[in-house]
């Protein structure tokens, strides 16, 4: 069968036959040119995620004793700002008192805190519309107001109003000690 | 090309190249293109526009050697370039300035494209050309507004890739894929400094193709009826090189007076105050050339769907040519639809007005008004949604409808007998 391939001057092979050596090269060649480039593309696409060094930053800790009762301090993570808000029991019976369900994202308060800790609000400092910094005690809830398109959080930093679909992001943090969380 | 080149080359050395890389044929090709004789001064802002990328270019090259693209210097080397560099101030202002000017007189070649149905067949291509190159120009100059590093440039950067984050399922990864992080920071600094000195190359690229989409059909003329025979042409220089370089001159006066009297009046104030990523400037606005888009943006009451309207705004642009439905190319003889041309361009000025204020206030101060649904119908939120169902309106619903029922006039049998008609009246 070899002979009658290899001798085959057009070059294509005929339907029945075996394919011949110049259909075998340029099948070869773009298989290796469509591998070659897909494996190529795909380095220089995850390039642009993040770095090593980037991922390394990617947990801190902070110390609560430098927050206020009734105050929140705003800590920088991961290149944005986390709200850790000490909450007064006045603001932590306003989130309880909520009916769940008449919610856009529910959640009741107790999923918004570390199991008996309700006083420590830890949230992620950025609207989930477009990503701008809500603004501390402003708004009809007590909580946060955003400045760019008027979305309200409450003191448990779910939404309330506005165009923002959801609320406002937990981090993964826990509780090294009384006084100390690590967040991310 | 016409392929009618009447160019002899003259000496030796002429013929020689000629015969090898017949550049200077090309080059005598593209002067000697026959052109509408009848060309307005709205016809200029292609050799306008050319100009513009150019001065981008040069200007954009130069205040490359000064700028440093790491967060922890890019404003502090701005100030430099506005303080210490020899002429640094007057070179950086051409650059700011002259993005408003670039979107200034794109925006103006657009709508003369409109006007004069410029981009029915057979130019078709020649204008999706033209809508890439704006795409382009998007692009290019949002990743630029980024680079100085103020307030301003961070927060856009940050609404504008969340922006991206609406899309379901991937939308999330894309915008860490953009930012390189979590957030807006230095790696996104980085990548969009290279990506802003990469782009004006690739508009330049597609330029070429659109001036080369341009000469197959040739110019389209202010009656909209084709070139009938060399009568209704003169070669493109010296007639057109000299009106389109007086308009450049009459551009540049403008551009000058923004420059060296009012640098800063197309700005914004925060982009003065270096980034912060943890306080977000009380009102973020677009450069004045985004706002109508803007406005599309927040009118949908929802994220994703507003994502889609602000898109879909440009993208039924490139429908253009098909969902048109007139034969008659100039809307000097469709009188119905040059009133509602008006009104579109009326509208896309709404548009702007809307996004350049905040949503919720009102926009005829002192009228209470009422509420309906989620909004005050005297605030720009509502107004901006009339806008935006007028702007989708004219496009999707009268273009297509009014190119069937309405009744033009007459048009002339060729560019030259209105001139002569006039004469002899």
């Amino acid at each position: 069968m070899v002979n009658t391939v290899a001798t085959n001057p057009e070059g294509q092979a005929a339907p029945g036959q075996d394919p011949n050596r110049r259909d075998f090269i340029y099948i070869a060649t773009v298989a290796a040119a469509v591998g070659g480039a897909a494996s190529v593309a795909w380095p220089l696409i995850d390039q642009m995620n993040p770095s090593g060094d980037t991922l390394a930053l990617a947990s801190i800790e902070f110390d609560l004793t430098k927050v206020q009762l009734g105050q929140q301090v705003v800590v920088k993570w991961r290149g944005k700002p986390v709200f850790v808000r000490y909450r007064t029991p006045k603001e932590i019976a306003e989130a309880q008192n909520v009916d769940v369900s008449s919610l856009r994202d529910p959640q009741s308060d107790a999923e918004r805190h570390k199991p008996g800790k309700p006083q420590w609000l830890i949230v992620v400092g950025i609207c989930t519309h477009l990503g701008c910094v809500p603004n501390f005690g402003q708004g009809e809830y007590g909580g946060w107001l955003c400045p760019c398109h008027g979305s309200v959080y409450d003191t448990a930093g779910r939404i309330r109003k506005g165009p923002a679909p959801l609320n406002l992001l937990l981090p993964d943090y826990a509780f090294l000690s009384d006084t100390k969380v690590k967040i991310g | 090309m016409s392929g009618q080149s009447t160019y002899e080359p003259k000496t030796a050395f002429e013929r020689w190249l000629d015969t090898r890389l017949p550049i200077v044929r090309f080059g005598a090709e593209l002067l000697d293109f026959p052109t509408p004789k009848n060309l307005n001064y709205w016809w200029t802002f292609g050799g306008i526009l050319a100009v513009c990328l150019m001065v981008q270019i040069i200007t954009g090259v130069v205040l490359a050697m000064h700028y440093d693209p790491n967060a922890a210097n890019a404003f502090d080397s701005v100030e430099k370039i506005m303080r210490d560099v020899n002429y640094g101030w007057m070179i950086r202002y051409i650059h700011a300035t002259g993005a408003s000017m670039f979107f200034l007189a794109v925006y103006i070649h657009m709508f003369r494209g409109l006007y004069y149905g410029s981009y029915k067949a057979p130019r078709e291509v020649l204008w999706i050309l033209g809508l890439v190159i704006y795409l382009l120009m998007m692009a290019t100059a949002f990743m630029g507004y980024v680079l100085p590093w103020g307030q301003m440039s961070y927060w856009g950067a940050t609404v504008i890739t969340n922006i991206i984050g609406s899309v379901p399922i991937i939308g999330p990864s894309i915008t860490t894929l953009l930012w390189g992080g979590y957030s807006v920071d230095n790696p996104t600094l980085n990548r969009f400094f290279s990506l802003h000195y990469l782009l004006p190359f690739m508009i330049a690229g597609v330029v070429g193709l659109h001036i080369w989409a341009l000469h197959v059909p040739g110019n389209n003329n202010p009656t909209g009826v084709n070139v009938k025979s060399k009568q209704d042409t003169v070669p493109f220089h010296p007639y057109y090189t000299v009106k389109d370089g007086f308009a450049v001159v009459l551009f540049f006066i403008l551009f000058a007076l923004f420059v060296f009297y009012a640098p800063d009046a197309l700005g914004h104030p925060d982009n003065y105050t270096v980034a912060n990523p943890l306080v977000t400037p009380q009102h973020i606005v677009p450069e004045w050339y985004f706002l109508p888009f803007y406005a599309i943006l927040r009118a949908i009451p929802n994220k994703l769907g507003g994502v889609i309207a602000m898109f879909g705004a440009i993208a039924v642009l490139f429908t253009l040519p098909w969902i048109d439905t007139s034969k008659v190319r100039s809307m000097r003889y469709r009188p119905t639809a040059r009133l509602f041309f008006f009104l579109f361009a009326l509208d896309c000025l709404i548009l702007g007005l809307c996004g350049a204020n905040p949503p919720d206030a009102h926009v005829w101060p002192g009228v209470q008004g009422f509420q309906l649904l989620d909004s005050n119908i005297n605030s720009y939120t509502w107004l901006a949604r009339v806008a935006t169902t007028a702007y989708f309106g004219y496009l999707i619903l009268v273009m297509p409808i009014l190119g069937l029922i309405e009744k033009p006039l007459p048009t002339p049998e060729s560019i030259s007998s209105p001139v002569l008609s006039e004469k002899k009246g």
